[in-house]
């Protein structure tokens, strides 16, 4: 027996393996929320790379403490906590006191990831999850969008404007786009999260259908609400607002395409985007907060183990009348 | 006076209503805002528990099977009714709303019928009595220690005592307000019965005799499925 065969290695179909490990695809996604971070930090100043890092390295310690001390494998190396810092961090906002994000990266790895399985068995985006947490348990706190390092500037979000007086006062459409507003570190510059999430595009790591399907459904319900409920018109300047601003472009590119609490199928996938979008507007419209993005991708989260069985057939010779 | 003892510690540790059977879920969900509210659920339904224990074991042999759900229903009612106008006459004002809905509704607890139907209908008075003791300090003592966990982590204060003045205690802790709302509650259970597993009080395997005539309504049943009565009818059998 040659040595080739003489250690075969016996398992599961499917043999044929990718070549893109967990690894791989964690650092491009990491990669693709560098121009955000980059944005934040030029935008709000040097305390929002501490508070990517403290968030980063947070969640990297709490992975590592974790499987450490329960005697699991140890995989921090495979970047998931990286990123799960990365999009916790974007999701702070910068006044926000440095140990916010070490409460919720200990959050989102041990509580979320780790006590359910660690990778591929958290049953909502961890980020998302702790993000939630901290809204709810420091809801003062997480709401303070003050910025600016020597003349502070105490400014709403744009959606904050738009839910209070329904329209943005001196802030431009150009500024929201470029992200020239306050709101959290990474979520202002829809520029930078679409460079992003080009970069992930091309390599091929997320799909297009989740995030284009988020959207799509979001405009149409955000403008069907407003011609039925606001200011009677479809309004491109509003409708523009309500897309670059707040979470959605960060939650739509990157949290939603989350593979582990996405659907697998695509008709679940389908399902999936159009209630996050639908989710989104309802909570836009009609909630207390000005944003409701994380919350619906976490209550879509929550649906997909059911979602996930919508494409199993009935056997052959099961089910219809019998004779 | 051994059984009694046997019946006092098998229900706050061995088979602790709350972190080892799992059972009167709603009020420790809703009610352990606060450790002052968790205890004082604890001990309104520890005296509907004894009261019923005691007069459905009076009753056991008067009450014919086929009805006994409705009769134990009438009993643990009637104490119910009592135990709440009495709330309602001497509680402190705050606890009594603060319970609200939920002293009612101590006739649908699990806990009461659970042992009615799994003891107190099968054994006699005295180890009923101390049977609805035992759970019933079991009960207290666990939604009084949920209670002081979530007020100390979401509010900064025990048994209604704040440490200080202000949201921040000693200018270090900022209170988490996650954990007097609801999902708090179901993060502070998993965590006690979680560390109450591992440091293994009263583990199945340690409680190597069924004292119940059938597997059902044993609070062990999902771990043991019903083996280690086998093997203690092989034992005797040999």
């Amino acid at each position: 027996m040659s040595a080739k065969y003489s250690n075969p290695e016996v398992s599961a179909s499917p043999h044929v393996r990718a070549k893109l490990s967990t690894t791989h695809i964690m650092q491009l996604v990491a990669l693709a929320l560098i121009p955000s971070g980059c944005y934040g930090v030029y935008h709000f100043g040097i305390n929002a790379l501490f508070h990517i890092l403290i968030t980063v390295a947070a969640c990297v310690a709490s992975e590592f403490l974790f499987t450490h001390f329960m005697h699991k494998p140890v995989t921090v190396t495979d970047g998931s906590a990286v990123v799960t810092g990365l999009l916790l961090s974007y999701c702070l906002p910068v006044a926000a006191p440095l140990w916010m994000g070490a409460v919720g990266g200990a959050f989102a790895i041990i509580v979320v990831k780790q006590l359910f399985g660690g990778l591929g068995h958290n049953f909502m985006n961890p980020a998302l999850a702790a993000r939630c947490f901290l809204l709810l348990s420091f809801p003062k706190l997480m709401t303070d969008y003050t910025y600016g390092l020597y003349d502070s500037i105490s400014s709403a979000t744009p959606l904050q404007l738009l839910k209070e007086s329904g329209d943005l006062g001196d802030i431009s459409v150009r500024d929201i786009v470029f992200g020239n507003t306050g709101g959290t570190i990474g979520e202002t510059c829809t520029i930078a999260i679409l460079l992003g999430a080009l970069v992930l595009l091309m390599f091929n790591i997320i799909d297009i259908k989740i995030p284009a399907i988020i959207l799509a459904t979001f405009s149409v319900c955000i403008m069907l609400f407003n011609y039925l409920l606001g200011t009677h018109d479809f309004n491109i300047y509003y409708l523009s607002a309500q897309l670059s601003g707040g979470g959605l472009m960060l939650g739509a590119w990157f949290m939603a395409t989350d593979y582990v609490t996405r659907p697998v199928n695509t008709k679940g996938q389908v399902i999936y985007a159009v209630l996050i979008g639908l989710l989104i507007a309802v909570f836009r419209w009609f909630g207390n907060n000005a944003e409701g993005a994380s919350f619906a991708i976490i209550f879509a989260n929550l649906l997909t183990p059911l979602l996930e069985r919508l494409p199993v057939r009935k056997a052959f010779g099961t089910g219809g009348k019998q004779a | 006076m051994k059984q009694a003892l046997e019946r006092l510690v098998n229900g706050i540790f061995k088979e602790n209503p709350t972190f080892v059977l799992l059972l009167g879920m709603c009020p420790t969900l809703a009610v352990t805002t606060s450790a002052i509210n968790g205890a004082g659920m604890g001990l309104a339904t520890m005296a509907v528990l004894v009261m019923s224990n005691m007069l459905i074991s009076m009753l056991r042999n008067v009450i014919p099977d086929k009805v006994r759900m409705p009769a134990y229903i009438v009993i643990i009612a009637t104490f119910v009714t009592i135990v709440e106008f009495l709330m309602k006459a001497y509680a402190p004002q705050s606890l009594n709303d603060s319970l609200g809905i939920y002293i009612p509704l101590i006739v649908v607890n699990c806990i009461i019928m659970g042992r009615a139907e799994s003891y107190a209908g099968k054994n006699k008075v005295i180890p009923s009595i101390f049977d609805g003791i035992g759970m019933g300090l079991g009960f207290t003592l666990a939604l009084t220690i949920i209670g002081l966990v979530r007020e100390l982590l979401g509010n900064g204060s025990a048994f209604g005592f704040r440490f200080a003045d202000h949201a921040e205690i000693f200018g270090i802790y900022e209170p988490m307000k996650i954990f007097v709302m609801a999902p708090g509650a179901f993060f502070i259970l998993a965590l006690l019965t979680g560390i109450r597993n591992k440091l293994g009080v009263g583990k199945s395997k340690d409680q190597a005799a069924c004292h119940d005539d059938t597997c059902a309504g044993c609070g062990q049943y999902p771990y043991c499925q019903g083996h280690i009565r086998q093997e203690a009818k092989e034992e005797t059998a040999e």
